[in-house]
């Protein structure tokens, strides 16, 4: 803990110390700010931008997981701009990504009264399931791009480097190097990815199997 | 996304670094595996194994019945080996044979051991038994497993594998510093400026120690000195990469303390403060100059030099080994090179310095501690130093003078005395020599030399075979306990899911043979009479002072580092801040040792062996799960140049051979091994790679040299191979 | 050596920076990059494979499938497609040899490209061929470089341009830079602030106040790096800068060198420009030759089809061979900016006003222009003008007057809306046209300058074509990193697809307003900021056009 001081979230003096970011803060004292790709175990990006808050002379939204908490901030949590900025995020989630196996997000859509089918003739992004590998099975057409898992195969955790982004915009993929099945990467199947995949995009292949209804193990 | 029945949180069971597991279950089925974020060990971080290699435990092949020879059952005597069938079970043979595995219950097995054991025992005395620890299994089951032959058979023929692991570190380490286990945190590495890693392809077995030791170079600027003759994946992290030829250890680390005297880097303040020995010592290091150690290594004086700078000019300097420094027939040796450093540089005694031999096993420490050592009891006490004997004779209600005070056979020991006049009797708790003891073919000779064998495991692998009776115990999701993990951490195992089929902990399973036993000799009890494991750790507590703070309401949450003094003491990150366990830390002059085996004409490599990320050991968990599928066959390694020379494209069938043996294998021709060296991995029983190693021992530590001996190589076409059945060779 | 060892071999010493130079070396050479190919040049860059592949698929010309050698692009965006481009691009797919002669050996790809900045050679195309670019010349003929037209009250910036040829003899010597070296870095700066000169690229952030931020901070080296990676539909300015004289900009470049203390510079040429490369490098050799760089080093590095890439710190990624994603700010480049240091990053047009400021002052800059948009502004002028080019004027002439500059409406059209600022803009509409052409009140009228860019639709225009062009050229330079932009741009461009299409459905105007403010206010970058500007302003503008059918 090093020098600290007091802002204000929600009209509410808080305490905070050098180098906290206002995601932090607000945890901190119990205020609750929704978060996607936010993780604890790696790099903050703000780039889903649930997170943003209202802050007092700032034209813009700011994403409280990587804002630094200043003396004297005056932030808003929850201010009409940021529920509509919320909500018509998860509009377009729900209309590009598979939600089912992301309990935590379909939460947040209930709190923010978000509608599924807001986006009519919407094209999802569709893609069959990769199951090349006897450990775990990459089912795209749930990957909310939310980046932990290219994180955590470089610097945040692995330094193997197996995969990365391929396309760009909203066709973003994770991909291979060239689309290579797994078993022809650097991969060591760690399953930090798995580990930290939202919305089971990634999933072992035992769960996956159960899910079936199947016996999970390849033997019998 | 299931919903689980319950998350279980519990220790990994494959290596050292003991990461903390989450084993989601649903229906008894283990579907997924998580680790937390916030655990101490590992942060959330997995490897392969941890991760997806758990579903061994549904194995069809897994034992879940007692299981006894017919041959055992009618008490005929056991036939000639040369008879055995090539099958075992399941798959008895067609036409009913007296070697066929009869599916018992536990009141006839568990019968049949004692009486058999107590018969060899009053024929032959405590000379006659031995006993394989499991560094596998936890803290109780191989306390109770030593308890056993030393309160029961009176004999000190127990050890376990670190015989073939980090004997030869720990005997170095007791003999300078009167310690043998890892000085410092793995983790503390994210705070050293300067590690040397030798021997150790830790990216591979310590898989997240590795990860620590990358971010301490990627994120905090550490400098990596590899010393290793196979280009391991950490060279790519690495400052400095000194490729010695194998064997030559002593050579360049001595010739690195060289360096250091020689420019007076050392650190004369510590010298003088906390060792001996040290005007000796210089003396035997005038031979050892950077450029004998080039010749004899080929490591370029230059890089020795830097090497030894780097080191000794760094604030926090530590040193992380393998088995690359014990696996030697001058393990020891080679292990005290490494200590000298530490002590010329006072590197040792501080947060992120030390010596670290990286543990290989999940319990290993653990085993060690409790004492499955033929030279110790639990707590490293000697067996032949006055007044530990008694301490256990009070604790085991044993009479005055009961415990053998005589330093037993080690591993490689008790086989190669089998025989009617040696060990007749040996009782196998989750271990398979079958595939890790040196030189199979002649371990082979002596396996079946055995009157009488027990072997208490999960599946019947290639010791199974040689068996007299399996006894099946549960793996590590069925059983409660605690492991120790290479940094000192005792941390609490927990079942996840109810013992499959008849299996039983292997502590329960101990405890009833004890007291099997107990009742033949007639002899009033050591104590068998155990609730719950937490009882049987708190027996040890009550007499091995560095345990004697560790309950299992203490460890609940995180696990402790031992030495935990007492029952408010925090647990011990790093040792040695004041003084060492003998005091002061011993120079010991050393002479220039190398391989037993070097390469000649007609066996002009050097071939070392060591394992893989995916596979585990001796095989029997990793081959009979998922794991077998990511990586599937052996594969021998082989540089470029050579493979040129010899003909030898990637992919082909070769033919390795040593003077103990041969197997036949693909060649995977990379530039992870260096020119003149074979590297081939442990872990395929279908091409042993300890068919071919050396069985000479470490003088003092009794260690086998697997990492040095000299091999041939030539291809083979696919019409020669004949196709071996899994379990023989 | 390999073949791409060779190939690769200047860019080698850059690391993993090298990596996009790399990439275009094999590119230019082979038409494609393969993956044996793309495997080498990770092993002798030390670059991740995955990462390598992830560079490759973000660059539009770059490419990891087979292709022909040579590509015909063919510009389809707002102002091109007012000249019949989307039916050219119909005619040349099925027929190349309407434009191109393709003799067995010289087969060629046609496809459709974001704007070529050649609005004033509408409708534009660019011939590639490994590192050899063509423009589709007004006159039919394949050119090395673009004849442009240039006009304005004022010639300030542009006084050598449109003439063609250029070379350092004829830009006279460094007069500004000598005058430079004879004040100190903070005299410098503190003229340049009293200029009150800023940024050209559409932010028009204080370039004084920027110059001295990134000379106060800490670290070594410093950087400037010419932003020429223009891309905005609709502008072209720096285009002709750089072509017709580019010694100013380089001059203009040495200066902010000097100023903040920088000992290497980098000019991030778009991709597309390739034409210019040799313009540049002829320049930088004549300058290096006589001396005027010393002390400062400066690199040419080509964009590699990437909008995205004009965003400052997506550049920086894009210069450190990285897919280009947006950073976080702050920190800000000017202390944290390209590989981490303290980098001064600044529009060609922006770095081209800095020499006469020094060498005439403060003051007699300020002549032109209003109080708070001093100076004067390259615009560029094109749709349906009868002169589309780029017309120099001092800030403060209203719209109407730079329409006449530019010949008035083609065809005697009447003006129906004006897109100003770009597809990241607004439109202005005839009771627009007394409006005073400065930042400030632009701004009053909730519109925006950005880079110059003046787009004129007359009467006959269907202007939902122009939201559906504006709108699919977002959606495919998203960079895909942040929801709002990577979700929004997409769901815009298909509402925008109905309304094209005259097929709106109830909800869409809401629609395309939550989703546009959503951009607007969440998104990370300046290219999510302004993806939904113009659909907005028609919005409001023109609520009739998106009531459902």
């Amino acid at each position: 803990m090093s020098e600290t001081f007091t802002l204000s979230i929600n009209g509410i003096q808080v305490t905070a110390c050098k180098g906290q970011t206002l995601l932090e803060v607000a945890r901190e004292h119990g205020i609750d700010i929704p978060t996607i790709c936010y993780h604890p175990a790696t790099q903050s990006n703000g780039l889903c931008r649930m997170c943003v808050v209202e802050v007092e002379g700032m034209r813009l939204l700011q994403p409280a997981c990587v804002v630094p908490a200043q003396a004297e901030m005056k932030v808003q949590t929850d201010s009409p701009r940021v529920h509509r900025a919320r909500k018509t995020i998860l509009e377009m989630l729900a209309s590009t990504a598979d939600l089912s196996e992301a309990p935590e997000i379909q939460r947040m859509m209930q709190a923010y009264q978000a509608d599924p089918s807001r986006f009519p003739e919407a094209e999802p992004r569709h893609i069959p399931p990769i199951d090349d590998n006897p450990m775990y099975v990459r089912e795209y057409s749930k990957c909310i791009l939310c980046w932990r898992c290219v994180q955590v195969c470089a610097e945040d955790a692995q330094y193997t480097y197996a995969i990365h982004f391929s396309g760009r915009g909203y066709h973003t993929r994770i991909d291979t190097f060239y689309g290579l099945p797994m078993t022809a990467t650097t991969c060591v199947f760690c399953g930090q990815c798995v580990g930290v995949c939202p919305t089971d995009a990634l999933e072992p292949k035992s769960e996956y199997l159960l899910e079936q209804g199947k016996y999970p193990f390849p033997f019998r | 996304m299931i919903t689980p029945d319950r998350v279980v949180r519990t220790v990994c069971p494959y290596c050292g670094v003991g990461c903390a597991l989450e084993l989601h279950v649903k229906d008894d089925l283990i579907y997924r595996v998580t680790s937390p974020f916030d655990s101490v060990v590992n942060q959330g971080n997995l490897c392969v194994k941890g991760r997806f290699g758990y579903n061994f435990i549904y194995h069809p092949k897994r034992v879940t019945v007692p299981l006894v020879r017919r041959y055992l059952l009618e008490g005929q005597p056991r036939p000639p080996r040369a008879e055995a069938p090539q099958a075992s079970y399941p798959g008895n043979g067609s036409t009913p044979s007296p070697w066929d595995w009869i599916e018992t219950d536990w009141e006839t097995a568990l019968n049949l051991v004692a009486d058999h054991l107590v018969r060899i025992y009053r024929e032959s005395g405590p000379k006659a038994m031995a006993t394989y620890g499991s560094a596998k299994a936890t803290n109780e089951d191989n306390y109770l497993l030593q308890k056993i032959f030393r309160a029961l058979f009176r004999t000190n023929n127990v050890d376990h594998c670190t015989r073939l692991c980090h004997a030869g570190s720990v005997t170095a380490l007791m003999q300078s510093l009167g310690t043998s286990a890892m000085s410092n945190t793995a983790i503390e590495v994210l705070d050293s400026d300067v590690f040397i890693v030798t021997g150790s392809n830790t990216t591979e077995n310590h898989p997240i120690i590795a990860l620590h030791m990358k971010r301490a170079v990627r994120e905090r600027g550490a400098k990596l000195i590899v010393v290793d003759p196979r280009r391991i994946e950490l060279v790519d992290f690495a400052e400095l990469w000194l490729p010695l030829r194998p064997g030559t250890n002593v050579a360049v680390f001595s010739a690195m303390a060289h360096v250091i005297v020689k420019e007076g880097l050392y650190n004369r303040a510590f010298i003088e403060a906390r060792t001996e020995g040290f005007e000796e010592y210089v003396k035997s290091l005038e031979k050892f100059t950077p450029e004998f150690a080039e010749n004899v290594s080929g490591v370029p004086a230059e890089d020795i030099r830097r090497a030894a700078r780097l080191y000794a000019t760094a604030k926090n300097g530590a040193i992380f080994w393998g088995m690359g420094i014990s696996q030697l027939s001058h393990g020891t040796a080679s292990a005290l090179t490494l200590v000298h450093l530490a002590l010329l540089t006072g590197h040792i005694g501080r947060r992120s310095t030390g010596l670290n031999p990286l543990r290989g096993q999940n319990n290993v420490q653990g085993s060690s501690d409790m004492g499955v050592m033929p030279f110790h009891f639990p707590g490293y006490m000697r067996v032949d130093a006055p007044g530990n004997a008694e301490k256990w004779e009070k604790a085991w209600n044993i009479e005055p003078g009961g415990l053998s005070r005589e330093l037993g056979l080690t591993t490689t020991e008790i086989l190669s005395h089998a025989g009617p006049h040696g060990v007749r009797a040996l009782y196998i708790m989750g271990e398979n020599p079958m595939m890790t003891e040196p030189n199979l073919n002649k371990t082979r000779h002596h396996i079946e030399q055995l009157d009488f064998l027990v072997v208490q495991d999960l599946f019947i692998n290639e010791t199974g075979v040689y068996a007299d009776v399996f006894l099946p115990a549960t793996p590590f999701a069925e059983k409660d306990g605690t492991f120790t993990n290479t940094d000192r951490r005792v941390q609490r195992v927990r079942a996840a899911l109810p013992p499959r089929g008849q299996s039983r902990p292997d502590w329960q399973i101990l405890c009833d043979v004890a007291k099997r036993i107990e009742a033949r000799l007639g002899r009033p009890t050591a104590g068998w009479e155990y609730q719950h494991p937490s009882e049987i750790l708190a027996e040890v507590s009550r007499v091995v002072p560095e345990y004697a703070g560790i309950t299992y309401e203490r460890i609940e949450k995180e696990g402790l580092q031992y030495p935990v003094w007492d029952l408010k003491h925090p647990g011990t990150p790093f040792l040695f801040s004041e003084t060492f366990p003998r005091g002061r830390g011993r120079f010991i002059p050393l002479d220039y040792v190398t391989a037993a085996e070097t390469p000649d004409d007609e066996y002009p490599f050097i071939l070392t062996t060591g394992r893989l990320l995916e596979h585990w050991h001796g095989g029997t968990l990793t081959r009979h799960s998922s794991l077998d599928e990511l990586y599937p066959q052996a594969y021998v390694e082989i540089h470029p140049a050579d493979a040129e020379m010899h003909g030898i494209k990637d992919g082909m069938m070769v033919k390795v051979s040593t003077r103990r043996g041969e197997v036949a294998l693909r060649a995977h021709v990379t530039e992870k091994t260096t020119v003149g060296v074979l590297f081939i991995p442990m872990h395929f029983a279908e091409a042993a790679a300890n068919l071919l190693t050396n069985d000479v021992l470490d003088p003092q530590a009794r260690i086998p040299e697997y990492k040095a001996c000299a091999a041939q190589v030539f291809p083979l076409h696919e019409e020669m191979l004949s196709p071996l059945p899994r379990g023989r060779y | 050596m390999s073949d791409i060892a060779s190939l690769i071999q200047p860019y080698l010493s850059h690391g993993r920076s090298g990596l996009l130079p790399a990439l275009q070396a094999v590119q230019a050479e082979y038409g494609w990059i393969s993956r044996e190919q793309a495997a080498e040049i990770a092993r002798l860059l030390h670059v991740p494979l995955a990462e390598v592949h992830g560079v490759i698929e973000f660059y539009d010309l770059l490419h990891n499938k087979p292709r022909k050698k040579r590509t015909l692009h063919v510009c389809t965006d707002a102002a091109c497609s007012l000249r019949g481009a989307d039916q050219r691009l119909r005619d040349l797919s099925a027929d190349p040899t309407l434009a191109v002669k393709t003799d067995p050996g010289e087969e060629l790809q046609v496809e459709p490209s974001p704007c070529l900045g050649l609005c004033d050679h509408a409708p534009a195309m660019v011939l590639e061929n490994g590192r050899e670019w063509r423009i589709l010349g007004l006159n039919g003929e394949w050119m090395d470089r673009p004849l442009s037209l240039v006009g304005g009250t004022v010639r300030r910036i542009t006084a050598r341009c449109g003439n063609g040829r250029t070379s350092l003899s004829a830009y006279g010597g460094y007069r500004a830079w000598n005058r430079a070296q004879q004040l100190s870095p903070q005299q410098v700066i503190d003229e340049v602030k009293a200029s009150g000169l800023f940024g050209r690229g559409g932010a028009a952030f204080p370039t004084g106040l920027k110059w001295e931020s990134a000379a106060r901070a800490e670290g070594w080296p410093k950087y400037v790096v010419c932003n020429a990676d223009e891309s905005e539909p609709g502008t072209f300015k720096d285009r002709l800068l750089l072509a017709d004289d580019p010694h100013l900009v380089l001059e203009g470049m040495r200066i902010a060198a000097y100023a903040v203390g920088a000992s290497k510079g980098y000019i991030y040429l778009r991709g597309e420009y390739a034409y210019l490369r040799p313009i540049l490098e002829q320049a930088l050799r004549e300058a290096q030759e006589a001396g005027l760089l010393d002390g400062f080093e400066v690199e040419i590095r080509m964009g590699a089809g990437a909008y995205i890439c004009g965003e400052e710190t997506a550049l920086f990624e894009s210069i450190e061979g990285k897919r280009g994603f947006p950073r976080i700010k702050p920190p800000f480049p000017t202390t944290h900016g390209l590989f981490n240091k303290p980098t001064v990053i600044n529009n060609v047009e922006t770095l081209a006003n800095v020499p006469f400021i020094i060498e005439h002052g403060a003051a007699a800059y300020r002549e032109l222009g209003s109080e708070k948009s001093p100076g004067s502004k390259l615009f560029c002028l094109s749709g349906d003008v009868a002169r589309p080019g780029i017309y120099e004027a001092p800030f403060g002439i209203t719209l109407k007057e730079l329409l006449e500059m530019a010949g008035g409406m083609a065809e005697g059209g009447s003006p129906q809306a004006i897109l100003l600022g770009g597809a990241a803009g607004a439109f202005a509409t005839p009771r627009h046209l007394d409006i005073r052409l400065t930042y400030e009140d632009l701004r009053q009228a909730s519109l925006t300058l950005g880079a110059g860019v003046v787009m004129v639709f007359d009467q006959r225009r269907d202007l939902r074509q122009v939201l559906l062009k504006i709108g699919r050229f977002f959606a495919h330079e998203s960079c895909g990193k942040c929801y709002p932009c990577q979700m929004g741009t997409r769901r815009q461009a298909e509402i925008l697809e109905r309304l094209a299409s005259g097929r709106l459905l109830p909800g869409d105007r809401e629609r395309l307003e939550d989703v546009g403010w959503t951009m607007s206010d969440a998104s990370l970058c300046g290219l999510g900021q302004t993806a939904a500007m113009a659909v907005l302003s028609a919005i409001k503008e023109w609520p009739e056009l998106f009531t459902p059918s």
